[in-house]
């Protein structure tokens, strides 16, 4: 009886606009785990977020049987090994390193570029803009003759690019730059669409109308904060 | 397929922490293994063809394939030879290895490099932030001679450039966080760490690594000397 609770008790310590959150939702709807969400205020962070998380005091954390796990790809590669059934990551080590591979692709060469396209502007922008448009052009080979990263079906590598899909939209209508364009990246587009559309995603997103101002409002205080001058 | 007997070859660099962690795993699994120096300031064609986006050592080349970034060697190693796991089975353990590897590598690493580059706050701030996290790792050291537990495991390797190049670092910057009084779990475990066979016999000359590191910083420093003005 116990037992069987224990095998329930899976929490998800989370906020609703972090996608490294919604990369934990994804592979636990993927497995079919069921885990009761808990909403942090980051601003007035919980006793049990400070306790499960007190080196990074961030999210997400998952909480299984009363062990705490943090930061997303620890997380990732918990769930996949917890629960076997599924799989995320391809059964064979060189495989699985390649997933890996990616997963610290996107970390290194493109959600930075990514952020300073949301976050700066003239010539730095646009060698951001140039950045990020070379490291999706590798992302788009990679995808050749398949469905998703992981092949047929998501594996580790969509859910850790999974994000991608909604923020690239927000940033293009936010900065008036292109980054995924159908005639230049069109299997790249084709993904963003298969991936936003499958049952582990829908209905998981955040509201567009909530991030497009939460965005806007993150490039208009980068802005800000470098017409000041330096403080020496 | 490529067999596990496949020819295995390393591209690295005899100053650098993270081949050397690479050696380390290579060596706890008795791999045999064919080393090859890089000149990072004249790379090879081998090292810009296997890793072309980084352009970075370590790079492990096991038959046709290359496997870069240290850590992701280290789990490749471990799925491929099963013989002296680094990582242990259960998955929680896993995930606890797996974070200090993290914290090690992407937190002290990054407060390291601006305790060694950076001046002023921003140097005062990274060592600040440097000792807490060393705090952390004394915590996390509490009743376990080493990360892995009784032997030294994948997060060992993963924190164990503290052991060496932190000394280092302290040096040629001149600035201190290993207090031994405030971090008597650390200090006995670079020194447990040391004295593992494996790690002993695989370390960068001290005197030659201080200079190399001395030179560096004073190469890093004009660079950006030169840049601000």
């Amino acid at each position: 009886m116990a037992e069987e609770e224990g095998e329930k008790e899976v929490t998800l310590l989370g906020t609703w606009s972090s996608p490294f959150v919604l990369r934990v939702k994804w592979a636990l709807r993927i497995k079919g785990v069921e885990y009761t969400y808990v909403e942090e205020d980051l601003r007035n962070k919980s006793p049990q977020l400070l306790q499960y998380n007190p080196v990074h005091k961030k999210v997400p954390v998952l909480v299984h049987r009363g062990r705490a796990i943090a930061e997303s790809s620890v997380i990732l590669h918990y769930i996949d090994e917890a629960w076997p059934h599924h799989p995320l990551l391809p059964h064979h080590p060189y495989e699985k390193a390649m997933a890996r591979f990616w997963c610290k692709f996107e970390d290194d060469k493109l959600s930075p570029p990514l952020w300073r396209v949301l976050t700066t502007q003239a010539e730095e922008q646009r060698e951001a803009h140039a950045s990020a448009i070379e490291s999706l052009g590798l992302l788009e080979n990679e995808l050749e003759g398949k469905k998703f990263f992981g092949g047929q079906t998501i594996g580790l590598v969509d859910v850790w690019f999974g994000a991608l899909a909604y923020i690239i939209p927000i940033y293009e209508e936010i900065t008036g730059l292109k980054l995924v364009e159908q005639r230049k990246l069109p299997r790249l587009c084709r993904w963003m669409e298969e991936f936003l559309s499958s049952p582990a995603v829908e209905g998981t997103l955040p509201p567009k109308d909530m991030l497009l101002p939460r965005y806007a409002a993150m490039r208009e205080a980068f802005l800000a904060k470098a017409k000041r001058p330096e403080q020496q | 397929m490529v067999a596990a007997a496949a020819e295995v070859k390393l591209l690295g660099m005899w100053a650098s922490p993270s081949v050397r962690r690479v050696e380390w795993g290579l060596q706890m699994k008795g791999i045999e293994y064919e080393y090859v120096e890089e000149d990072l300031a004249n790379k090879s064609a081998a090292l810009l063809r296997h890793n072309p986006v980084h352009k970075q050592v370590p790079v492990l080349l096991h038959g046709d394939r290359a496997v870069t970034d240290s850590l992701l060697i280290l789990e490749y190693i471990d799925e491929t030879w099963l013989g002296m796991p680094l990582l242990p089975r259960d998955p929680y353990r896993r995930a606890s290895a797996r974070f200090w590897a993290k914290f090690a590598e992407e937190n002290c690493r990054e407060a390291t490099k601006k305790a060694f580059f950076e001046r002023g706050e921003e140097r005062s701030e990274a060592i600040e932030q440097l000792r807490e996290q060393l705090q952390r790792l004394d915590e996390e050291l509490e009743g376990k001679k080493f990360f892995g537990g009784v032997e030294i495991g994948f997060a060992d390797l993963a924190v164990g450039w503290m052991a060496f190049w932190l000394g280092v670092s302290e040096e040629v910057a001149g600035f201190t966080v290993v207090d031994a009084k405030k971090l008597p779990r650390f200090a006995e475990w670079m020194d447990d760490f040391l004295r593992v066979p494996v790690i002993r016999d695989n370390l960068p000359p001290r005197e030659k690594t201080v200079e190399f590191f001395r030179y560096y910083r004073d190469q890093q420093l004009a660079a950006a000397a030169a840049a601000a003005k």
